[in-house]
């Protein structure tokens, strides 16, 4: 992990390559039903983080109907995502649908003038009917002379599962980054992260000597960190593969490293990043080591309720695996199951190698079958989404519902503790009620 | 393609999985994308549902598309029904699905499967969820009666109770939990016995014995009024048509009971208990008299709302409108009786200008007028679906009947400032605690925020620019210049009626042809139209 050249990946191909554990690792694949958001659901959070840009989803009463169902439950004043949906008028042609786009996005920003970004969200029936959104951002652009920057993603069931609707978002923005050519080294962070942690993150990195820091994506979009040779990524969260690639494609190199779970993820995490400056590893250590030992202490008062304890995860996330390493690892969890979406071996190649050999893990979902599965294994805490929460609960189940772990501050040294504390809640509540 | 903010309505396949998953021993096939699952936590979590809606999706990505989704849509229907062995199969396609034109139904009825199948049509792209929940139920409902013939029925020759069924009850309908409590408790003081509640509780082979009652009672009628139509042609089964929603309606409702069924009601009338009138009576209520009220909703909650906010807690309806276009035409009538015009629209941002334009003093909506409530500061309370979590509570809480009335009382006065504070704010403008600026003192602490209270000018400036202020009588091209005097005196006006304040102060100015609005201007066009 401390050898630079070994850490420091510039090849995708590299990653295919899975070593140790890893490559003995069995990935069971399945297809069929699915029970996961689609990427439009990252809207939720994105346009919390963002603070200037605006979400319009392009698509049909079905996604907006996805979209308040989520977020419904917050009253906005001025909320910033819309959808615009498609009528059957628009079916009919297309030369029309994209004349009703310029429409409905110059009634938006006429509307909302304090726009500064704007995302045209594909889903999918824009994708079906093949509704040309780079172009139409393009165009809008145009017509908007610079004083809006519009911008194309897709965050459709078809090709996205949940989190990856950041992902594609976050990809969008690298072409707008500004270029960096004088080889100067910079520490770029990828993925969306609760402000407090950024924050934490930025005071380590800043006594660890880190000589440059941003964050992928910024609070504001106007505010988008450079790009270049010299640029060093570090993914905050396994989600962001295609954003690394495409800001591997401008010239940066990206560090491997396990995800900043745990003590355990996120002292590797920062030693990767460390490596990758050729800070000395006493400096690092030097710099996080209250912070660690801190952590360390928090977790013990949640260890004990979780050793032992058996887990599945159903795909939702893609975090499914860093968060089973901690729980097995620094919780001393027994892992039943762990369900991904999909698996993006490049980005999760060194989290893989600290995983048992022996775990089941499933790419993938054919939903009933996973369910016989897991209503075989009884495990004590079931990991899965809100659409299937409740109903386990009432077969006797515990869960933990998956959506707040995107939610929730969990990263870094910090937050190891309540990310433990996450899992041994509904543990506690069982045995609190008596009825 | 429209511009929408909040969406009314799901798309029509969401009101297909709302019959799905109010019956019992019915499964509903849908060819869609992945991630449209999530229709599924509307029940589990909005509903708090404890098992999962029976719906199977296909959850086609885009590697699905290069290949068969056809095949795809038979091996689906092949394990859905297999695994869960329904009773009756729904079949039909959520809106991407529909655009790939593989007809999910079509391929069910060719399959040869071992349970009814009831092909679904629902146009994603022109219709919406109540009229997908209506059609399904509908289709249901026809597909299992078919061959089956009217049967002759007499209770009071056969020497029993007339019976009716309770059509239209949902999943995730307003209050229908309780609701269908509450009517059968109602019917039952009537003499009225409940043959079957439909689709909620109801599994399929119940459905066959809907015309075994003496006549329907049509509780939502944007979910079962297509089918009380058909089931009076088919099967001579009259209907009750008044919904019961407020102490008059109740009592209109158990009068029409007694018309259809054959039998004296007035006594159950006359024995009801509700606190309603009374509690609208005492002095404690004076201060509601003539509360400018908006109202929107489904038409049924809305007309409901409108009646009795006029007659039972004398408001003063300046709003009236409705996202159920099927029955506008009862609304607009609805509408007629206040001196007011119906606004019929699904668009949100529409009725946000209303409600800016009108600046009521409460707005009696649903979860999306909560957030229009919010920008502008006015207190809200919510009568109609759409509705999120905290409108399904644990505790008995029916809109219908005489305990539902008791509800709504109380639900539409706790918004309001209470009274004394009404008065103190108005007589005293400058305390620290209880303020203008300040949320009514028994809703919680502290003062609205900061984006709140700059919310009414932020909101007068969208309404001045939006085209949907100029059919007002004040023309686009006034200016009015307001003196400061006259700006200060403007607020010492509370602030649930400044806004109207300001509006006629301006209409009388315009009318009147003057520029510069002084105090006097303010204090004649008080006295023109009075508070």
């Amino acid at each position: 992990m401390t050898d630079v050249s070994a850490a420091v990946r510039t090849s995708e191909s590299a990653a295919l390559d899975g070593q140790g554990c890893a490559a003995s690792i069995e990935v069971h694949r399945e297809q069929g039903q699915r029970q996961a958001f689609c990427g439009l659901a990252g809207i939720v959070w994105l346009h919390r983080k963002i603070q200037d840009a605006f979400f319009l989803v392009i698509g049909s009463r079905t996604c907006a109907h996805l979209l308040q169902s989520a977020a419904g439950v917050m009253i906005f004043a001025e909320p910033r995502f819309a959808t615009a949906i498609l009528g059957d008028r628009d079916l009919a042609g297309l030369a029309d649908c994209n004349e009703e786009l310029d429409r409905v996005v110059t009634e938006l920003l006429a509307r909302r003038p304090d726009i500064g970004t704007l995302f045209l969200v594909g889903s999918c029936p824009s994708e079906v009917i093949k509704l040309d959104l780079e172009n139409a951002a393009q165009r809008l652009a145009r017509a908007q002379q610079g004083r809006v920057r519009v911008l194309a993603y897709s965050g459709s069931g078809l090709d996205t599962t949940f989190t990856q609707g950041e992902d594609t978002c976050l990809s969008a923005l690298v072409p707008e980054m500004p270029g960096r050519h004088d080889g100067a080294h910079a520490l770029l962070v990828l993925g969306t992260l609760p402000d407090v942690v950024e924050d934490q993150f930025r005071r380590l990195f800043d006594a660890m000597g880190i000589p440059s820091l941003a964050f992928l994506p910024p609070r504001r979009a106007s505010e988008l960190p450079a790009v270049g040779p010299g640029t060093r990524l570090l993914a905050a969260q396994p989600f962001v593969g295609e954003t690394a690639a495409a800001l591997v494609d401008r010239g940066a190199s990206l560090i491997e490293a396990p995800y900043p779970f745990g003590v355990e993820g996120t002292r590797a995490w920062f030693h990767a990043a460390g490596a990758a400056f050729d800070i000395p590893a006493d400096r690092i250590e030097e710099a996080i080591a209250p912070a660690a030992a801190r952590a360390e202490r928090g977790l013990a008062r949640y260890r004990d309720e979780l050793a032992g304890k058996r887990i599945s995860f159903l795909p939702d996330s893609q975090l499914e695996i860093p968060l089973g390493r901690f729980l097995q690892r620094e919780c001393g969890m027994e892992l039943t199951e762990i369900g991904v979406p999909y698996l993006d071996r490049r980005m999760l190649a060194p989290e893989l190698e600290l995983l048992p050999a022996d775990v089941r893990l499933t790419e993938g979902q054919d939903l009933e079958r996973q369910l016989d599965r897991l209503r075989a294994d009884r495990p004590d805490l079931t990991v899965c989404g809100l659409g299937l929460a409740n109903p386990l609960e009432a077969e006797g189940l515990t869960t933990k519902w998956s959506i707040e772990l995107v939610f929730s501050p969990v990263h870094g040294f910090d937050q190891a503790a309540d990310l433990a504390e996450l899992f041994v809640r509904p543990l506690n509540r069982r045995q609190r009620l008596a009825l | 393609m429209q511009l929408t903010v909040w969406t009314y309505e799901g798309p029509p396949h969401m009101g297909a999985i709302r019959i799905a998953a109010s019956m019992q021993d019915v499964h509903c096939v849908l060819h869609a994308p992945q991630g449209d699952s999530y229709a599924d936590l509307l029940f589990t979590m909005i509903a708090r549902s404890a098992k999962r809606p029976p719906v199977t999706y296909t959850s086609f990505q885009a590697r699905d598309l290069g290949a068969d989704t056809a095949e795809l849509v038979r091996k689906t229907l092949r394990e859905t029904v297999d695994r869960f062995q329904p009773r009756a199969l729904l079949v039909g396609e959520a809106c991407t699905g529909e655009l790939l034109q593989d007809q999910p139904a079509a391929l069910a009825e060719g399959m040869g499967l071992d349970c009814p199948v009831v092909p679904l049509e629902l146009p994603a792209f022109t219709r919406k969820e109540s009229w997908g929940a209506s059609e399904t139920f509908h289709q249901l409902v026809r597909s299992l009666l078919r061959g089956s013939a009217p049967r002759a029925r007499n209770p009071a020759a056969e020497g029993r109770r007339p019976r009716a069924n309770l059509l239209g009850a949902t999943a995730l309908g307003f209050r229908c939990r309780d609701d269908i409590a509450e009517v059968t408790r109602l019917l039952d003081s009537a003499g009225v016995d409940v043959n079957l509640s439909a689709p909620a509780g109801a599994t399929p082979d119940d459905l066959r014995r809907i015309p075994d009652a003496d006549f329907n009672v049509c509780l939502y009628p944007e979910i079962a009024h297509s089918t009380c139509v058909w089931l009076e042609r088919m099967f001579k089964q009259p209907w009750v048509k008044t919904v019961p929603i407020g102490v008059g309606a109740t009592r209109d409702f158990l009068t029409e009971v007694g018309q259809v069924a054959g039998i004296d009601t007035a006594p159950a009338i006359a024995a009801a208990r509700t606190r309603l009138p009374w509690f609208s009576r005492s002095v404690d209520s004076t201060y509601l008299t003539g509360k400018r009220v908006f109202i929107f909703g489904d038409a049924t909650h809305a007309i409901a709302a409108a009646r009795i906010a006029s007659e039972e807690l004398g408001f003063e309806v300046v709003g009236l409108g409705s996202y159920s276009r099927e029955f506008a035409r009862e609304l607009r009538a609805a509408a007629e009786r206040y001196g007011i015009e119906a606004l019929i629209t699904d668009d949100y941002l529409e009725v946000e200008a209303r409600v800016l334009e009108l600046a009521p003093e409460l707005v009696l909506g649903t979860q999306m007028e909560r957030h229009i409530a919010k920008r502008a500061g006015i207190p809200c309370a919510v009568i109609s679906a759409p509705v999120h979590v905290q409108d399904f509570p644990a505790r008995y809480a029916p809109q219908m009947g005489f305990e539902g009335a008791n509800v709504i009382f109380d639900t539409w006065v706790h918004p309001l400032m209470m009274g004394l504070e009404e008065h103190l704010i108005t007589m005293f403008r400058e305390d620290e605690e209880f303020h203008d600026e300040a949320v009514a003192s028994h809703l919680g602490s502290g003062n609205r925020s900061a984006a709140q209270t700059d919310a009414p000018a932020a909101a007068s400036a969208t309404a001045d620019t939006a085209p949907a202020t100029t059919d007002d009588s004040i023309g686009a091209d006034d200016v009015f210049v307001w003196e400061p005097e006259a700006e200060q005196e403007l607020k010492k006006i509370p602030f649930f009626v400044r806004g109207k304040a300001r509006r006629n102060t301006e209409r009388f100015a315009a009318e009147r042809g003057v520029a510069r609005i002084t105090v006097e201007t303010l204090y004649d066009a008080k006295a023109h139209f009075g508070r």
